[in-house]
This record gives structure tokens, sequence and C-alpha cells, in this order.
């Protein structure tokens, strides 16, 4: 269910004018004709954008009002950066071991650690300063 | 910024892992098969590492435990299976968190010029196992499926 659902959102998000729909509805509702301002296309071509938002749950369309209002909804968003941040912690957690590694083996040469190194980073032997957790 | 390099295909086994060091294959090598090496660097910031077991040679154990600033503990587990000194370590992996879960693991040391071109690949025993790891990493995907277990446990 969850792939499902990512396959539409991703599919929605690989448009720009979707996206810059999407980033014009962050600072708030919006019409159609609203919407359609900025850009060089139809209103028809811009109904069609917002028919595939909506069908990937990242727009709803109000009822009450005649020129049913555009709004952003975040969950499908959220499920997205979710699945990002998997892969950022497993290539940070990659990264931070052989960095730990990198340090260990110029620290047992003699050398310097090299300059982009931040400060907060161990070498050698020392307890742990940093308790930042990565899980 | 390291050149540190991800290789994981889809709809395989594998997460081949390359980065080079500026130091010589001797020394690499001996980072991962001596104890007092391996509680220096092993692990992550966050933590420190205990080596319960380090035989070096075909057969032999390892066991290496991460501790964090909160006091848990996590376990690492599993055996060698050859070594050759300095260029090929091969062993199993298993992350205590998820018993049964076993990977291979082969690391190739190669000389240039008195650097050290390293290759880690790992051979998962499913697409599932290594798409968990690479989506999560070894230790959050245990405490995914603990949620998952407490989960089950509250619908009764």
């Amino acid at each position: 269910m969850r792939a499902d659902r990512l396959n539409d959102t991703f599919a929605a998000l690989a448009d720009p004018t979707r996206r810059a729909i999407l980033a014009r509805l962050a600072a708030g509702e919006a019409s159609v004709t609203e919407l359609a301002e900025p850009f060089a296309i139809s209103l028809p071509a811009i109904s069609k954008h917002l028919k595939v938002l909506e069908r990937a749950g990242l727009i709803t369309r109000g009822r009450e009002a005649q020129w049913r209002p555009c709004r952003l909804e975040a969950n499908p968003l959220k499920e997205v950066a979710d699945w990002v941040e998997g892969y950022r912690r497993f290539w940070e957690q990659s990264q931070q071991r052989y960095d730990r590694l990198d340090q260990y083996l110029r620290a047992a040469q003699g050398k310097e650690p090299p300059e982009d190194q931040q400060p907060t980073d161990r070498s050698g032997g020392d307890p742990p300063h940093d308790r930042q957790h990565h899980r | 910024m390291s050149d540190m390099k991800v290789v994981a295909d889809p709809g395989t086994h594998e997460i081949a892992i390359t980065r080079s060091f500026d130091a010589p294959r001797e020394l690499v090598f001996k980072a991962f098969t001596d104890a007092d090496a391996v509680r220096q660097w092993w692990g992550l910031n966050s933590t420190e590492t205990i080596v319960d077991q380090l035989e070096a040679r075909p057969g032999g154990r390892w066991r290496f435990v991460q501790r964090d600033g909160d006091g848990n503990e996590f376990g690492f587990h599993g055996v060698y299976h050859d070594l050759q000194a300095p260029e090929r370590i091969v062993y199993t992996f298993e992350f205590e968190g998820m018993p049964g879960h076993v990977l291979l693991e082969t690391l190739v040391f190669e000389d240039q010029d008195g650097r050290t071109q390293m290759t880690d690949t790992s051979v998962f025993q499913s697409v599932a196992d290594r798409d968990g790891m690479l989506q999560s990493g070894m230790e959050s995907g245990a405490a995914e499926s603990m949620d998952r277990l407490d989960e089950y446990l509250a619908r009764g």
C-alpha cells in the first residue's frame, strides 16, 4: 500500500509545474485561476495537473465555495521525506564509520586530520564526547 | 569530503562500498584485525566499542559491542572465513538485535602508490534484507521491528 502511494506521489512530483503549484499552495489555499496566473499554459492544462495532484492525495479541493479552493495536503510529502530519511541515515552511518577509520589511520601514522574534519569528530581512542543519536 | 561510493543495484542481494584511505594497506588490515585498533574506530561517534572477541583466523569468532550514551548495548558477531594479510578479509556479520539475518562481508584492500583502495561488499540473504539495511540501517531496522511487535501485541 505504501509503495503504491509512493509511486503516485513521485509520479505527481515529477513535473516542474506541479511542484510550482505545491510551492504556491504551501503559502495558503488558492483558486484554479490564481494557480494558473504565473504559468503560460491554459486553464484546462492546469486543471489536468490539479487532477494528478488530487489523485496522489497531495491536494484537496474545497466544495463549500464555487471557486473550489485548492489546499496542500502534507501527508504524502511526509512519506516521501521518511523514505529519503532512511537512505540518508544509511549513508551517514557508513560515512561516519569510515571517517572514524580514516581518523584512526591518520593518528596511527602521526598525520594531522584533514581540514574538512569537524572538530567534534574524535580521533584515536578518546571516550566519546558526541552523544548524538543516529538511530 | 571522502570519495566514498555506495552501489546497490535494484533487485540484488548486495551493497558495495568503496573508499580510499591515505594509509598503506598493512595498516588498514591491522585496523580491522587488531582488537585495540578496532576498539578505537569501530562504531559511530555516539557509541563506544567493546571488543568482546576477535580471533583473526579462518574459523575464528568476532564479537563487538556498541554502547551508546544511555548505556544501551548493541552486539554484533560473526565468524572469519578468510584472512589474507594485507589484502582480503571475509567474515559473516550478524546484528544481535535481528538474529537470523546474516550477511557475508568481503573487504578487499588494493595498494595505490602507498594509499589503500578499499572495497567492502556485503551479500545479504534476501533482497528484502538488503533493502531493509539500506532504508534504515541495521539498528533502526531492529528498533522498527520491535515497534511493529509492540503494535501487534497492543492489538491483542
